[in-house]
């Protein structure tokens, strides 16, 4: 089962399986390492629950929850199960 | 062989670029602005075995998208100025993701060297990097380096000579294949652009090609203008594709090509490039601190606690060094008063140029200090924590998380500069949340205010001093965030920009780092309000002495002090009375002239206006020369209101002036301060704006900001006129 990326929770970690920005935030989220396949954690979210701070590819990166809704993921026990 | 090399330096941000420049270039540099554009440019120079060399510091980005203009100057860079080599500076604990600039960069066709930095914390992490397998894979040289400590750099630089004078600055650009589809359009696109010889004298047709698949607004744009005809043809080849990509793969071009760009990084990744000590990821420290530091409760407590401690430190370290210079233009001022003869000249010089420009020096120490905690702390990593935990907040008000640094530094921990803090808006990438930041900035309690309202605070509020000047600094946010609100929902209406951002390790930063950053901005400070202050100072030195008193008027004073010296003859302690009495007298002359000069006819041309908010001529003409610079507005205060000279900071008397003075209350005070707070920027902040946006915008900034000051000094002076 896919799911959005906000949904996650602190220390969840889970595999991209799409994007669904295009344009200019569907560029920079690629560009800052944010493709299928790659691997992500949820390393926790700001004081007010948003933005939200993953880490990927051995670096932090936030992004806004709104942004995260473009981003549908698979979450590891589903994808390894 | 090239006797002269440029080199040019990239590398994503945070990834020790600017470390590896100092490092390279030492002390020779200079720094300036990419033309028509914000972004800072720095170049410097350096000598190895007699072989000169240029380097230019690029701008910092991920790609070469055109997503930020970092990234669009970073290639236009590449592209028009065609440096012999570029040196792709690499954080190497992040390699997969550095490679993604580097990938870019070679699919350019620029001759390339990549530097592997921070080696010395890859093997802190537990990651093992093959430079030699990368450098053979890519067929690239790739030297290993540590910026901090200059390990590498030699050999950095001999590699990016060699490689220079080996390629001839010639161009061969990587070719990728992006699949099936993707590489079939890529094809005919190439072959279009060559027939028609698009650009080809500066970049690889293939490229072009790339760059209308990515949907680039500026090549495309560029593209319409050079060859209308072509450009259609393409741009129908690319929407062509985009259809059958869409209909075949669910998938946008430009993410198939991100995606093989990737998939060709982690491919060249697993040939034994990079190997882990273990598979799991090591927490590192900057995990651990991170959880204390943006945790829910302490995150926001200990950043305020970190704003107050700045703001603490500024001005506890900055009083020694601001005395100095205050005595240092004193003394100037008295050295200038006694070596002439009195005159207009003279005049000019001490009360005009010295001490108009003295008062805009002595902030310099504050300034630098400031400076110093702002950059250490980007350079720590803790400013980009900052934009994270108030992002949210600052959304509400149709801002970014990154307006907190412009506010921040304008004062939003009082005793900023305004003119700092509309360069630092440069970090903002939508054009409109930049523009409402850059117009509310100067609402924040700058440095120059401080005086203004510790004045009014000392001689209205004496027992909730410390209460009051905080209450202003709130009062400044929230109007701040108010009008960004007002704004952002009218004139500058418009999405808000994504909050994609890295949240770099922390690292300690270098004292050389710092100090070069810091003393590159304060002298930006020096530099513009020096001159601009200077030119300030005399026209308003001239608008309050000039017309000059008439003669008989003049000799009217003349007689009383000589009917003081003769009545003062027979008293008891003659030489303090006379004293007295002539002190007394002087003041009164130099109310009546200012009162006679131009300045003093504004200000009572004003008064019937300024009356609705409480303020009487001689606080016009102070807020008048406030405009200049705030710190004016105290010791003109002082000389209309017949003290003489009042020094910025020793302003005791004139507050107790004030607080006896029938004139005044409280309620005038508040509405002073409201005034004084929001009314128009100084000058050398409306040309930094303007420098950052345009003047209209500095122009609108100035009459809105006034009206919007006027209106609610206004009301509080009615009201609190009503309520009493």
């Amino acid at each position: 089962m896919t799911r959005c990326l906000r949904e996650l929770s602190a220390g969840q970690r889970a595999v991209i399986h799409s994007i669904q920005a295009s344009g200019e935030l569907g560029r920079r989220i690629r560009d800052m390492g944010l493709v299928p396949g790659a691997t992500l954690g949820i390393v926790g979210r700001a004081p007010l629950r948003d933005p939200v701070a993953i880490r990927l590819k051995d670096f932090t990166l936030t992004l806004r929850n709104n942004e995260a809704d473009h981003i549908m993921v698979k979450t590891e026990e589903i994808a390894n199960g | 062989m090239a006797e002269n090399v440029t080199i040019a330096l990239a590398g994503n941000p945070n990834s020790g670029k600017t470390t590896m420049f100092n490092a390279l270039t030492g002390s020779r540099q200079r720094v300036g602005n990419y033309p028509g554009v914000t972004v800072e440019r720095k170049e410097g120079s350096v000598i190895l075995n007699g072989l000169h060399a240029d380097v230019v510091d690029l701008p910092g980005c991920y790609s070469l998208t055109a997503y930020s203009m970092e990234e669009l100057v970073a290639r236009k860079v590449l592209v028009e100025e065609r440096p012999d080599v570029v040196v792709h500076v690499m954080d190497a604990t992040v390699l997969e993701r550095s490679l993604y600039l580097g990938v870019q960069l070679l699919e350019m066709g620029v001759p390339v060297v990549l530097a592997l930095n921070m080696m010395d914390e890859t093997k802190k992490r537990g990651l093992r990097i093959n430079a030699a397998k990368l450098s053979k894979l890519l067929g690239v040289p790739v030297v290993e380096t540590v910026g901090r400590t200059g390990q590498g750099k030699k050999e950095l630089l001999q590699e990016a000579i060699n490689h220079a004078n080996q390629r001839k600055r010639q161009w061969l650009p990587l070719e990728l294949s992006y699949g099936p589809d993707v590489d079939h359009a890529l094809l005919d696109m190439t072959t279009r652009i060559n027939a028609a010889g698009l650009f080809t004298d500066r970049q690889p047709a293939r490229w072009t090609a790339i760059k209308y698949i990515e949907g680039d607004e500026q090549v495309v744009a560029e593209g319409r203008k050079a060859a209308p005809e072509v450009s259609k043809e393409l741009e129908a080849m690319v929407s062509k594709l985009s259809d059958h990509c869409q209909k075949t793969l669910n998938a946008y071009p430009d993410a198939i090509i991100a995606d093989y760009r990737y998939g060709f990084i982690s491919a060249l990744l697993k040939q034994g490039v990079l190997e882990r000590d273990s598979l799991r990821e090591r927490i590192d420290i900057t995990d651990k601190v991170d959880r204390v530091l943006t945790h829910r409760v302490f995150g926001p407590l200990i950043m305020l606690a970190v704003l107050y401690g700045m703001f603490k430190l500024t001005f506890t370290l900055g009083e020694y060094p601001m005395g100095w210079l205050e005595a240092g233009f004193g003394l100037l001022s008295d050295t200038v008063g006694n070596a002439m003869a009195e005159g207009p000249l003279r005049s000019m010089l001490v009360s005009g140029v010295i001490d108009g420009v003295g008062g805009v020096m002595g902030f310099v120490p504050l300034i630098l200090i400031m400076f110093l905690m702002v950059s250490a702390l980007e350079d720590l990593g803790y400013m980009a924590r900052m934009a994270y935990m108030l992002d949210r907040v600052f959304r509400i008000f149709g801002l970014h998380g990154c307006s907190v640094m412009p506010f921040v530094i304008s004062g939003g921990i009082a005793g900023g500069c305004a003119v700092p803090g509309i360069m630092a808006t440069r970090t903002l990438k939508s054009p409109k949340e930049k523009l409402a930041t850059l117009l509310t900035a100067p609402f924040m309690t700058c440095g120059a205010k401080i005086p203004v309202f510790v004045l009014l605070v000392a001689a209205f509020f004496p027992e909730n001093a410390a209460m009051t000047m905080f209450a202003i600094t709130m009062f400044a946010w929230a109007m701040a965030l108010l009008v960004s609100w007002a704004l952002r929902s009218t004139l500058l209406r418009g999405e808000s920009t994504p909050f994609v951002m890295e949240l770099p390790p922390y690292r300690l930063p270098t004292l050389r780092g710092v100090l070069t950053h810091s003393f590159e901005r304060t002298w930006a400070y020096i530099r513009k309000a020096g001159t601009v202050i200077l030119a300030i100072s005399i026209l308003l030195w001239a608008a309050m002495t000039y017309p000059e008193l008439p003669a008989e008027r003049a000799a009217g004073f003349e007689t009383m002090r000589e009917q003081a010296v003769a009545e003062t003859q027979t008293m008891a302690d003659a030489e303090a009375a006379l004293e007295e009495r002539l002190v007394e007298i002087d003041n009164r002359e130099a109310q009546a002239a200012l009162r006679h000069s131009l300045a003093g006819r504004v200000g009572g041309a004003l008064e019937p206006v300024s009356k609705l908010a409480g303020f009487d001529w001689r606080t016009n003409i102070a807020l008048v020369g406030g405009v200049a610079a705030k710190e004016v507005i105290v010791s003109t205060l002082g000389t209309a209101y017949s003290l003489g000279e009042v020094e910025a900071e020793e302003a005791e008397p004139l507050s107790e002036r004030l607080a006896t003075d029938p004139q005044w209350s409280a309620i005038t005070a508040i509405s002073l301060i409201v005034f004084v707070l929001l009314y128009a920027p100084c000058f050398v902040t409306v040309v930094a704006m303007a420098k950052e946006s345009s003047w209209r915008w500095a122009a609108f900034s100035t009459i809105f900001n006034t009206a919007l000051a006027f209106a609610m000094a206004t009301a509080i002076y009615q009201l609190g006129r009503l309520l009493s």
